[in-house]
């Protein structure tokens, strides 16, 4: 649940994003609170990766600003690099390290960047291991795994480095249909948890489940902001409601 | 065959050069190929161009026109150096620029995906690229690295033109004299074969040991 009493933990003010001509996020303004769960939907090519990507600076922005906890969000460099660390991240393509084995792929940052001894950092990868349910997979290599398992893993390898905040890219898009469930309970179990969440997903499920609010972008802009009871009645504007049509019947 | 032995000692000379330059410009050029590289994949635009330009110009220059040049138009400008170190700089500088496009392909066999996320984990450029993306790229690259070094090996022949006096060089001085081009070249060009060998050896020793298990 959003926790109305702290300062946003992410917030867009007046972000203006162009890939040359195209100008794939116009003035887009969000807060998400602590605690938060905003579940990000809308066409293809709306913009949706690119705003979720500026939060963490994957990608900068032209103009306005970006906050995670308050904090302008630095130009590239140690400062960056240092924020990012308190921002998770999980990829359509999961992304876990093909020469490392599952342990070590979430071992690896917290040593590295984090400075956390190696003993401690195994024993916190195993317990997020437990967590998400591939313990088993501990010893095991990236492609030894399904792709369910992966993506639990990737889940698991940002969660090690204990960020305030989780952002996901279309988490289960790249999954059979049969792993999208167990990639979604863990995700709904961490909003229950209190995480605060940015998620891009075609899910509509899972908005309704886990989400305080739903975010609607069409052509670079934020064309509603919901409640996920409020959404999905379909009293929002004609944008919505057709695209809501077509993803809902098809 | 006893025109071998007679000039050992003149052919043995002509090798050490062989290998001294061969080594010390396969050193500077992995030095250099390496740096060339960093830069190509570094995020400051004007690395990344000038380390492309390097690549263009000395993959589409021929060797021995930068030999001459090196040789005979520098000592014009006033930089004179000797022969034999002359030789050595323009192989490095060349070589490298092959050895920076080896490096390169095996860049480009790390997927992208896994840069982007370990930028989003906070590592910084030299964490990524350290932990990540060369072991990973690593074992795609010795054997295209292992090739540059026998090309190199084979180019050191060319510094014969400009007056060093490699083994080709000595070779060739041993025939004017014996007049046996058939032992004396043949065992020269054994020497080079068996020199490739080792490089190619070593590089398939190499690989193995950097391979990843998946
Ligand atoms: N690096 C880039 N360079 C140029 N154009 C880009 C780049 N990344 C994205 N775009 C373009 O920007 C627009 C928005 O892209 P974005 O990936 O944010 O859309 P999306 O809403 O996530 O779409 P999808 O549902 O297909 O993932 C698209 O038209 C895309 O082609
Ligand atoms: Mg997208």
């Amino acid at each position: 649940m959003p926790d109305a009493d702290r300062p946003p933990m992410v917030s867009l003010r007046a972000v203006d994003k162009h890939f040359g001509d195209l100008h794939v996020l116009q003035s887009v303004d969000l807060d998400v609170a602590a605690g938060e769960v905003v579940v990000v939907i809308g066409p293809s090519g709306s913009g949706k990766s690119t705003l979720c990507r500026t939060i963490n600076r994957l990608e900068p922005v032209d103009s306005g600003q970006v906050l995670v906890d308050g904090v302008p969000v630095p130009a590239e460099g140690a400062a960056l690099a240092r924020l990012r660390a308190d921002v998770g991240m999980v990829f359509q393509s999961f992304d876990l390290f093909a020469h490392k084995t599952v342990l070590d792929n979430l071992c690896l940052a917290p040593t590295m960047v984090r400075g956390t001894p190696k003993a401690q950092a195994r024993r916190e990868a195993m317990a997020l291991l437990e967590r998400v349910g591939i313990a088993d997979k501990a010893g095991h290599f990236p492609a030894q795994l399904s792709g369910g398992q992966q993506q639990r893993a990737a889940i698991a390898r940002a969660l090690a480095m204990a960020p305030k905040v989780m952002l996901f890219d279309e988490p289960t898009s790249a999954l059979d249909p049969e792993m999208v469930a167990e990639v979604l309970a863990v995700m709904t179990s961490l909003a229950e948890d209190g995480m605060t969440m940015v998620v891009v997903t075609h899910e509509m499920g899972f908005a309704r489940r886990a989400a305080d609010r739903v975010v609607f972008m069409d052509a670079g802009r934020i064309v509603e902001v919901a409640p996920p009871e409020e959404f999905f009645a379909g009293g929002g504007s004609d944008r919505t409601r057709s695209f809501l049509s077509a993803v809902l019947t098809h | 065959m006893s025109a071998l032995v007679d000039a050992w000692p003149q052919l043995l000379a002509g090798l050490g050069t062989t290998v001294f330059v061969l080594v010390t410009s396969a050193v500077g050029a992995l030095v250099l190929g390496t740096l060339v590289t960093v830069a190509r994949v570094s995020p400051v635009p004007v690395l990344r161009a000038a380390a492309f330009g390097y690549v263009q110009v000395l993959v589409n220059v021929p060797l021995l026109a930068l030999l001459l040049l090196a040789v005979f138009a520098l000592p014009d400008a006033g930089l004179i150096a000797p022969l034999v170190t002359t030789a050595i700089i323009v192989l490095t500088v060349y070589e490298a620029a092959y050895v920076a496009e080896a490096l390169r392909s095996g860049i480009n066999t790390v997927p992208r995906g896994q840069v982007e996320a370990s930028r989003a984990l906070g590592f910084t450029l030299s964490q990524t690229l350290r932990l990540v993306v060369v072991p990973q790229a690593a074992r795609a690259v010795v054997q295209p690295l292992g090739n540059v070094l026998i090309a190199l090996l084979m180019n050191t022949a060319l510094t014969a033109t400009v007056g060093v006096v490699e083994l080709t060089s000595a070779t060739n001085k041993v025939n004017l004299v014996q007049a046996q081009p058939i032992p004396i070249f043949g065992a020269a060009g054994l020497v080079y074969m068996a020199l490739a060998l080792v490089i190619g050896l070593g590089a398939g020793r190499i690989e193995k040991r950097v391979a990843i298990r998946r």
